[in-house]
């Protein structure tokens, strides 16, 4: 069990204290999409439905798909740049 | 309550004592084992055991089987008693009750202790007088954590919990509190330390800072200082950076925003320069100082942290320049006839003070040539007309940074610094018909309005001259101001650092 370190707020404070999510995208017009598998059971069935559904838009949208070697891990760096480079949005398939 | 006390062991005052009454006083002594006056008043700490009972308690701040001969001694290991009540020095005694004021006396003396206690033969076979030690509540860095633990903390700035499995770099990168670099986590103990580097108070507001216009108070300007590296010592001179920075003429909303390159650049004058260490002389302007580095940052993680000012965001700099990440050094005042930047602006040699300039990266001059006054005049104004361009003049200030070796030709021929300014004001001036757009077949340049009129390079003021750097080399610097220089957009601001 960890401890807790107290570091003070060096900002104005104006903001909550949460890490602040990246902004969203307003449409996926024109965007590319990656769908992450992180490699558990019937993911790539799942993530099958899911591209079935985003091209189903018709909004233009461009799926790449891409897999991590094992659940048990976080994902490589190298893939994460691939994703980060190639795609505007990610969806990862976390259940099995 | 603080009990009076001197400063110093060597001179405990007995006349400030006050008089044994008939009341019943209650004491209380302050003991450390690792005190050689203390070991040697054993013998009368024992007198005053046995002699008051339980109107005594002796605490003992790292052994609580010191005093050996005295068994219900209270183990002040933690602290608390000795910081609460304010101990400096072992062993130190407290007198309370008896209708009189507290009153304490410390470190031994003998004729003082006898008359504190009214015991005519305490400690007679003692010698008269041995001064105390330091109370372990001031041992190194440990004044500060006995203040978070048992004082009426001063910080409130939002506590954020970290896992310390967690590495609190990144915890701080994550939170966007970094200017890219690792900062210092700004841990309360580390915060503390800062603030208790000035008299002025943690929630004080020291201005509104842009460009979300926020109230920053000095516990904000002291956790930023934190994270930037910065020494306790150099907080003085942090603050007066950052009240240099919010007047209204440096004009820092808008030197954030602008597409141009310009950002603060700290000077520091005076004898506070030396105290904290600052460079002046061999790579000035470079890296190697902390007290250079640290302050001109803890400046520029303030605007980005509590001011909100973050490239790409408000801040819209096309290219930027190194020095927003920090740019600040002393100046060279070695020559005691040649007048500091400081001067310049109305304040004396003796004077601490931080000036700010609205400037962009170091422009060489590399003239290893000239040896008179009139040939070095010729080639620094060379140089100064392609601040910002080459046909654009009065359009941005410049810091002038003579080297050592420029500085000496000037003053081996008797010219002072105003002399200097002179010369390159003169040595500048410019038949319009050169400069106005499309002259040379170049578009820039000055309206046409100019073209029958000898144009300065510089406003008055416009151009500042300072001295620094090593003491070989013929090659002295430029550093240009901001495109919007002057009253229209920023001007050069001193203020004196307080607290020093």
């Amino acid at each position: 069990m960890s401890d807790k370190i107290t570091l003070l707020d060096p900002t104005s404070e104006l903001q909550p204290p949460e890490r602040a999510l990246l902004p969203r995208l307003q449409s996926l017009q024109g965007k590319t999409v990656g769908l992450l598998d992180i490699s558990k059971p019937r993911g790539r069935e799942f993530l099958d439905e899911v591209e079935k559904q985003l091209l189903a838009l018709g909004l233009d949208i461009k799926v790449n798909r891409y897999s991590k070697p094992t659940f048990t891990r976080v994902a490589p760096v190298a893939l994460n740049q691939q994703i980060s480079v190639e795609c505007d949005a990610v969806i990862e398939g976390l259940a099995d | 309550m603080r009990l009076q006390q001197t400063d110093s062991v060597e001179a405990p005052i007995a006349s400030r004592l006050a008089p044994t009454g008939g009341g019943q006083f209650s004491y209380e002594l302050y003991v450390k084992k690792d005190c050689p006056t203390c070991q040697l008043a054993e013998p009368a700490f024992l007198t005053l055991h046995d002699r008051f009972g339980e109107r005594l308690r002796v605490y003992s701040q790292d052994d609580p089987g010191f005093p050996s001969s005295i068994s219900s001694t209270i183990d002040d290991t933690a602290l608390e008693h000795s910081f609460r009540n304010h101990i400096e020095i072992v062993p130190t005694l407290i007198r309370r009750g008896g209708g009189q004021p507290d009153a304490l006396i410390y470190g031994w003396d003998k004729t003082q202790w006898q008359d504190f206690t009214g015991i005519a033969e305490l400690g007679a076979d003692l010698p008269a007088f041995r001064p105390g030690c330091g109370s372990k509540t001031h041992d190194p860095g440990v004044h500060e954590q006995l203040q978070l633990r048992f004082g009426q903390s001063k910080l409130k700035a939002r506590h954020l919990l970290v896992d310390d499995e967690e590495d609190l770099m990144e915890a701080c990168y994550d939170r966007g509190w970094t200017d890219g670099l690792p900062v210092v986590p700004p841990t309360p103990l580390r915060v503390l330390k800062m603030l208790n580097a000035t008299d002025r108070a943690a929630d004080e507001i020291i201005g509104i800072v842009p460009p979300d216009r926020v109230p920053c108070s000095i516990e904000k300007v002291a956790i930023n200082a934190v994270m930037a590296g910065c020494r306790p010592e150099y907080f003085p001179v942090v603050l007066a950076t950052v009240e240099a920075a919010l007047m209204d003429a440096f004009c820092m909303h808008g030197l954030l925003c602008t597409t141009y390159f310009s950002s603060p650049v700290v000077i520091v004058n005076g004898p506070v320069a030396k105290l904290i260490g600052m460079n002046s002389g061999i790579n000035a302007l470079g890296q190697g100082n902390r007290a250079n580095a640290t302050i001109g940052r803890a400046l520029q993680l303030l605007i980005r942290n509590v001011g909100g000012g973050k490239p790409g965001g408000i801040d819209r700099a096309t290219l930027g320049n190194p020095g927003k990440y920090t740019f600040c050094f002393s100046e060279d005042e070695s020559e005691p006839t040649w007048n500091s930047l400081a001067m310049d602006q109305g304040f004396s040699r003796g004077d601490s003070v931080v000036n700010l300039f609205a400037g962009d990266g170091v422009q060489p001059i590399s003239d290893q040539r000239s040896r008179t006054p009139e040939s070095l005049i010729g080639s620094i104004a060379l140089s100064l007309r392609s601040v910002c361009h080459n046909k654009l003049f009065l359009t941005a200030d410049a810091l002038l940074i003579l080297c050592h070796e420029h500085r000496r030709i000037f003053m081996e021929a008797g010219w002072s610094k105003q002399d200097v300014r002179t010369a390159l004001f003169d040595a500048l001036r410019t038949p319009g018909a050169e400069i106005v757009r499309g002259a040379g077949g170049i578009a820039e340049g000055m309206p046409e309005s100019m073209r029958e009129k000898m144009v300065n390079k510089f406003r008055d003021n416009g151009l500042h001259i300072l001295c620094a750097g090593g003491r070989a080399g013929f090659f002295s610097a430029i550093v240009s101001g901001w495109a919007a220089s002057g009253e229209r957009g920023s001007q050069l601001v001193s203020t004196k650092v307080r607290d020093t």
